[in-house]
């Protein structure tokens, strides 16, 4: 089928290896892999700052463009549960409101993608290393995609793959990280301190924009942990 | 207006505009309300066993977890025997106790002065006893639990200020749990209710000091369920 | 910055850097977490329990008025004496003249979340009242001249250490690190403040519509106490604790004790419905029971939020945040803190001055995930948000997003913004982490990764032009 891949901001600019390995993953399934260029953001910055008639001025080109997609797949919880969960909410009471409903019924977050909607589990991928897993809340909690990069990071060949001992935020959070900057540090070291607990060498996640933040805090710790996308993960061979 | 009639004006004014239906955010339900939801209550709560030997040992379970000391005794002369033992054992010198069937021997063979709380009493009076002891209207095995009124146990204060709580119960008194518990309050006492009824649950206890369980903490440390 | 907006900031620096803060409380939840597990696991079916109690509520606040009403009269029935409060300034005039009236010179008190918000203890104090609370973690913080920490565990901030400390300098007692000396003080202390108060005032967990009756659920004892002894009893209860059925407590006091404590049931659940009745040895001799609204029913006036007013009071979705756990209870400034605090703050004590605290969230949805009346938590801290930018939009953020929509909307000026990106990129280690940087904000304590040299719009704007077999690129690992 044709995928259509929505590509958040962050990803096009700080991790594009992240977007191409989601293109490869798809690719090596046979799927045909298209991108609208016009599109950048899904409009949830200024969605949870409250500016919703803001965020809807980001949302309808995304809307009008993503209208004939077959399948809208996301490499993000917190953009995924944007498009599936809260556009039809931004949209309630707008003429947009039936486009808003039958878009989010077809937009997957990227593991949950494979796992329900393709029922892949293995990628043929082969990463030896020892590794926890990030839920990014939206992804777990809006998405509930909690089961589906488990069972995709099951089959990859090597992958030791070790539990925290909670499901906590990292505290990125979008613009409470710069709101709200000293709750977000402590937030994010607690969940640093809970990964190195477990003597992972990789935390890996399906969201780039929670991986962006723990990463950034390791970096200043000197950590040697080191965050990869999932997909990252899934296109090695 | 009166206070009542303005906040019952607003109440009426603001429920004007519904609400959705409850908790429709991830259930993705029909609305439609159950009549009484609470009546389907025992398929989820803990699970109690149907006959009275499985209560039994879930109540004895439950009240052992909880610190509390239960025995069953097979006669009236043993619940005698227990409760001299007790009083020898615990050094009571003084009982606070109200007039019953199983109450009214209790305190015969105990031969101890004594502070009754079936009428009027003094505060200082109940304060210097030992021990309350009581009867109840059930004993739940799904909690552990001692039911009680201000009817079935001489008051609100004889089963909490005294340091030690004795519960004399009859063996058909247990019953399974909670929501059987409140069938039997409104058999038993609707629409003339006591002005008090407890749940009682342990002896009193406190976790606020580094959630450490301390017990005794305003309530009695020492709860004996006795059951004949 | 508005004072509350500054006061919530500036307490949020110091307790997230409080590594001591940190660490009591992370242990002090993982303790609790593990018997509420226990607890929850012991239902046959949680869910289900949640989904009833969350009908159970829609139908006592959705019918608000009818059950209230038949709750009150049979309270009446039985020679309680029901006042209505529509503020708390009302409800602090009515108990001050019960007390005038009976010209009580001490005042016992068992938990009332109600009567901190309403500020009745330095009301009290002012008419000089002698006014003792007597839950052991009210007591402690009292002595501290502190509010609760946590609406379930007053005390959760403080170690037996400073305790003991405490009690020293108040009291008068040698000093014990064991936790039961240090409880047996405390009751010694208040036992002859049970047996000598004038009046006894308490709180309510839930308030029986079909019997009439308020319902207190304690593990002490000392509500029992102070519902036994003194003359008079006064209940002050929020309007919204209405359950329409006796047997609706059969599913509520489980679930309240599994979320608040980790108990399977807490120890004392009473209830209550009117003073000493004929034939009754002890008890009260005058019961009043007082009904506050306080904005309540400005909250049941919008009916997205509506369900808020559904929450039980277990504490539970404070326990769970990440936030409550590392700013602690006291930094919020509120009566109700955590995220039904940040939820209902706004409308209880005004949304300008309070939507600070629904925006310090990360909306993780963990809040929204245990509760147990299934009140949608989480999503009320956006909508607070929407309404706060509503009502009185911040200017700059306006436009900010204004110019965001523009530019992301924009391939031209996305193109331009990035380039613009890159060329500024080298010179931020200039200013990187000082105030001059315009990411200070993140800097100051994380590392801020760099726009990669080609972006996945550029490298799949040049992939079209190449078949995908060429394609060798790697997705290596983050560097």
């Amino acid at each position: 089928m044709t995928v259509t891949l929505f590509v958040p901001c962050f990803v096009d600019l700080m991790f594009p290896e992240v977007g191409i390995s989601v293109v490869q993953v798809l690719e090596r399934l046979g799927h045909q892999v298209e991108c609208p260029e016009q599109i950048a953001c899904c409009g949830q910055p200024a969605y949870n700052s409250g500016y919703w008639a803001e965020a809807r001025r980001v949302a309808v080109p995304v809307l009008e463009r993503l209208s004939g997609a077959e399948a809208v797949v996301i490499p993000s919880g917190s953009c995924g549960a944007m498009l599936h969960v809260f556009y039809p909410e931004l949209f309630a009471g707008t003429p947009h409101e039936d486009a808003a409903r039958k878009l989010s019924a077809r937009c997957f977050e990227f593991s949950d993608f494979l796992v329900t909607r393709l029922g892949v589990t293995d990628l043929g991928a082969r990463f030896p290393a020892k590794a926890t897993f990030h839920d990014g809340c939206h992804g777990l909690r809006e998405l509930k995609t909690h089961d589906q990069p488990r069972r995709l990071l099951a089959q990859v060949r090597g992958l030791q793959l070790l539990e925290m001992k909670e499901k906590v935020c990292c505290g990125f959070g979008g613009t409470f990280a710069a709101k709200f900057p000293m709750i977000s540090t402590a937030m994010g070291e607690v969940k640093c301190a809970q990964a190195a607990e477990t003597g992972a060498e990789y935390i890996i996640s399906n969201d780039s924009s929670c991986l962006m933040h723990i990463q950034g805090l390791l970096g200043r710790q000197g950590s040697k942990m080191r965050t990869l996308h999932l997909a990252q993960v899934l296109a090695q061979t | 207006m009166t206070e009542r009639e303005k906040i019952l004006g607003r109440i009426r004014e603001a429920l004007v505009s519904p609400a959705p239906g409850p908790a429709m955010h991830d259930t993705g339900r029909e609305p439609g309300l159950d009549a009484v939801p609470a009546a389907g209550s025992r398929q989820w709560l803990p699970k109690v066993g149907d006959t009275f030997a499985e209560r039994l040992e879930l109540f004895r379970k439950n009240t052992a977890e909880l610190k509390a000391r239960f025995e069953l005794v097979d006669s009236p002369q043993a619940l005698a025997d227990r409760l001299v033992a007790l009083r020898d054992t615990e050094a009571w010198k003084k009982v606070g106790v109200h007039q019953g069937e199983l109450t009214g021997p209790a305190v015969e063979v105990l031969g101890l002065p004594v502070c009754r709380t079936d009428t009027d009493y003094n505060v200082a009076d109940l304060e210097s006893c030992d021990v309350g002891i009581t009867e109840c209207d059930a004993l739940v095995a799904q909690t552990g639990s001692v039911l009680i009124t201000s009817r079935s146990a001489g008051g609100r204060a004889l089963s909490v200020l005294p340091p030690h709580h004795v519960v004399l119960a009859r063996r058909e008194q247990l019953i399974a749990d909670l929501p059987e518990a409140f069938s039997l309050l409104k058999r038993k006492y609707a629409p003339d209710y006591p002005s008090f009824l407890s749940f009682i649950t342990g002896p009193s206890r406190t976790g606020d000091i580094e959630r450490i369980l301390v017990l005794g903490a305003h309530g009695p440390k020492k709860l004996t369920i006795l059951c004949v | 910055m508005s004072a509350p907006v500054k006061e919530f900031k500036q307490q949020a620096a110091r307790l997230t850097h409080d590594l001591r803060h940190r660490e009591l409380i992370q242990t002090a939840l993982g303790k609790y977490e593990l018997v509420r597990d226990k607890s929850q696991r012991a239902f046959q079916d949680w869910e289900a329990a949640r989904n009833a109690a969350a009908q159970i509520k829609w139908e006592g606040i959705n019918h608000l008025e009818e059950h209230l009403t038949q709750f009150v009269r049979l309270l009446e029935s039985r020679g309680t004496q029901v006042h209505w409060a529509s503020t708390g300034q009302q409800a602090r005039e009515l108990i001050l003249g019960i007390i005038r009236r009976q010209n009580a010179r001490s005042l016992v008190k068992s938990k009332a979340m109600t009567s901190e918000e309403i500020h009745l203890n330095e009301a009290l104090a002012a008419v000089g009242l002698e006014v003792v609370e007597s839950d052991l973690g009210e007591f402690i913080v009292q002595l501290r001249r502190e509010p609760p920490y946590h609406i379930v565990f007053p005390a959760m901030h403080l170690s037996r250490g400073e305790i003991s400390d405490l009690f020293r300098r108040e009291l008068g007692s040698a000093p014990t690190q064991n936790p039961e000396e240090l409880t047996m003080i405390a009751r010694r202390v208040l036992r002859q403040k049970y047996l000598a108060a004038d009046i006894g005032l308490t709180g309510a967990n839930f308030a029986v519509a079909e019997t009439g009756m308020i319902s207190i659920t304690e593990n002490e004892g000392n509500a029992r106490l102070t519902a036994a002894l003194p003359r008079t009893m006064i209940t002050l209860l929020g309007i919204e604790k209405i359950l329409p059925h006796f047997e609706d407590l059969a599913l509520f006091l489980p679930m309240l004790a599994t979320m608040g404590t980790g108990q399977p049931l807490t120890c004392y659940n009473s209830f209550y419905g009117g003073p000493r009745q004929p034939g009754e040895s002890d008890g009260p001799e005058e019961f009043h029971v007082i009904l506050l609204d306080n904005r309540r029913t400005e909250l049941l006036a919008d009916p997205e939020q509506r369900d808020a007013l559904h929450c039980i009071r277990c504490g539970g979705c404070l326990n769970v945040c990440p936030v409550f756990r590392n700013i602690g209870g006291h930094t919020y400034g509120t009566t109700y803190s955590g995220p039904i605090g940040s939820v209902l703050t706004p409308h209880l004590r005004g949304l300008n001055q309070w939507q600070h605290l629904s925006h310090a969230s990360s909306l993780c949805g963990a809040c929204t995930e245990v509760c147990p009346v299934k009140i949608n938590l989480h999503h009320h801290l956006l909508h607070n948000r929407r309404n706060a930018a509503a009502r009185k939009p911040a200017f700059g953020q306006k436009l900010a997003f204004r110019i965001f929509a523009a530019i992301v909307t924009h391939p031209t000026l996305y193109q331009m913004a990035k380039s613009a990106g890159r060329l500024l990129q080298p010179l931020h280690p200039l200013v990187k982490g000082t105030r001059l940087d315009p990411a200070y904000a993140w800097t100051h304590t994380r590392d801020l990764p760099r726009v990669a040299p080609q972006t996945f719009k550029e490298y799949w704007r040049a992939r079209k032009s190449v078949p995908p077999e060429n394609d060798r690129r790697a997705a290596t690992p983050h560097p």
